[in-house]
């Protein structure tokens, strides 16, 4: 009995100073995004390997995300003739959670290992201590310019992946549904408010934030050897797409709570 | 000069560095021998900054490390790592150029090119090489490329860790005169860990041997055959008996 105390409270602890950990990570990177030097050329990379590279990703997700949305809220209205209301629940479906969520998720997959993976590599063939020694901070040099670079791109790749997303609840309401096509279009835009896109923008910087954090801070403490690595790789994964579900209702109680 | 002062280093219930003592005189070259896990790397990563010390003072011409200015104290640094270190994401020329391309050291990019292509020449290396990715090369030319990328910045001091590991013995040997010049040229004061004694006859004006957490013993390499020291008998005759435990 004491035994599983005791391990309950070993676990406890862990987890508390975990947490404290990837605090004091952040309040790092926070500080070092904003004093210089800066590396305009890793943030470029960054820009293009984050945000462009996860447009093919993003869009077809959010495509067939909208369209299947489409189906369903069809199939849910009619129970009580509401069919009318699809263009508008899947232009509000899209753009306050599913775009952002959906469009974090998968860019968390993408990203959030390939940077723990490689800021992993680089730790355990010393190329972080051979960045120490040119003088070169690797906060500043790998960290920032990531977690920089995913907060401004992930509300491009949200606005992105709202847009197709009604496009893709569109194509399914004019081919399979029988709507009429500019009486959908008037519809979606006439519902939506700005703040109902605004609030999604918002969710996916908060979100862009925690994918490239956890991806650089799993990475930097990355355990030795390939499996140290593959480690470190999951854990981003897993800590990023947890981190974002929280946030998301955490943030949805915050912008539309009653 | 680099003074080492009663340098203690432990790692969980694993004592490394147990009061470790050394003095690397200005233009020396010396030459730090040892088994695997004795905490020859740890040495020249404390003096680095890279890990700290529990205890001990460690100086660099006078200063305490632990109280200089770090950016400037690490331009006096050049260091060649175990397996080169190499950035996968840069090509060769902005490897070698990585010091001159950012920080106090900044020049234009075509000047930090030219430099890092005789700096290149220097080690061997064709200007072909330049724009290559370091995956592309054999683990000798990566060996170079991390030479000449510790040169780059002409630093008074250079450490050399394990310069010869995973090299055929012809690669080893080219390497070992590449830095001997190198150091004899540029006057520096180098560090080398290793536990390759064909190295330590290129490279050494001095040499110290590490183990059990202490340097047992110290002297000039024209000493290392003739002195008394077990330590350092077993280790330059590679004999399985004597004080140091052999593993098996």
């Amino acid at each position: 009995m004491i035994g599983a105390v005791a391990s309950l409270g070993h676990a406890t602890l862990a987890a508390i100073a975990a947490l404290g950990r990837i605090a004091l990570f952040a309040a790092s990177t926070l500080r070092h995004m904003f004093t210089p030097p800066f590396y305009p050329r890793e943030f470029g990379n960054a820009l293009l390997t984050i945000g462009w590279f996860s447009l093919p990703v993003v869009g077809m997700t959010a495509i067939f995300t909208g369209a299947a949305l489409a189906l369903q809220i069809y199939a849910g209205g009619s129970r009580f003739n509401a069919e009318s209301v699809v263009p508008q629940i899947v232009a509000i479906g899209m753009v306050r959670e599913l775009g952002p969520v959906l469009g974090g998720l998968m860019v968390a997959a993408r990203v959030a290992s390939s940077i723990a993976a490689e800021i992993g590599t680089m730790k355990v063939t010393e190329q972080i201590d051979a960045l120490v020694t040119l003088s070169t901070n690797p906060m500043k040099y790998l960290t920032a310019p990531r977690v920089l670079a995913a907060t401004l791109t992930l509300p491009v790749l949200v606005a992105v992946g709202d847009t197709i997303g009604i496009m893709g609840g569109y194509l399914v309401g004019i081919t399979r549904l029988d709507f009429n096509s500019a009486t959908y279009l008037q519809n979606t835009v006439n519902f939506l408010e700005p703040w109902d896109i605004g609030s999604g923008l918002v969710k996916g910087a908060v979100f862009g934030f925690l994918i490239a954090l956890m991806g650089c801070y799993f990475g930097m403490h990355s355990a030795r050897g390939a499996q140290g690595v593959g480690a470190a790789t999951k854990a981003a994964v897993v800590a990023a797409s947890v981190l974002i579900l929280a946030s998301n209702y955490l943030l949805t109680e915050a912008f539309f709570a009653a | 000069m680099i003074e080492l002062i009663d340098v203690h280093k432990t790692f969980g219930d694993n004592a490394v560095l147990r009061g470790v003592n050394l003095i690397v005189p200005k233009g020396e070259s010396m030459v730090i021998i040892g088994g695997s896990g004795t905490g020859k790397s740890v040495t020249i990563k404390c003096v680095l900054g890279l890990i700290t010390p529990d205890s001990g003072t460690i100086k660099v011409n006078g200063q305490d490390v632990t109280k200089a200015d770090r950016d400037e104290f690490l331009t006096h640094f050049g260091m060649l790592f175990q397996g080169g270190a190499l950035f996968d994401s840069l090509h060769v020329w902005e490897n070698v150029a990585f010091r001159l391309l950012r920080g106090r050291l900044k020049r234009p990019r075509e000047e930090a090119r030219e430099i890092a292509i005789e700096k290149l020449r220097r080690v061997g290396l064709k200007s072909s090489v330049a724009d290559q990715f370091p995956a592309e090369l054999s683990g000798g030319m990566q060996k170079r490329v991390g030479l000449a990328r510790a040169i780059a910045a002409e630093p008074d001091i250079i450490f050399f860790d394990e310069p010869t590991t995973g090299l055929d013995p012809i690669m080893a040997g080219v390497i070992n005169e590449l830095i001997r010049e190198i150091v004899v040229e540029m006057g520096a004061t180098a560090v080398t860990i290793t536990h390759d004694m064909s190295s330590v006859r290129a490279i050494a004006d001095d040499v110290a041997m590490l183990h059990d957490g202490v340097i047992q013993w110290t002297g000039p390499v024209s000493d290392l055959d003739s002195c008394n020291d077990p330590y350092v008998t077993q280790f330059v005759n590679g004999r399985a008996e004597g004080p140091i435990e052999a593993v098996r």
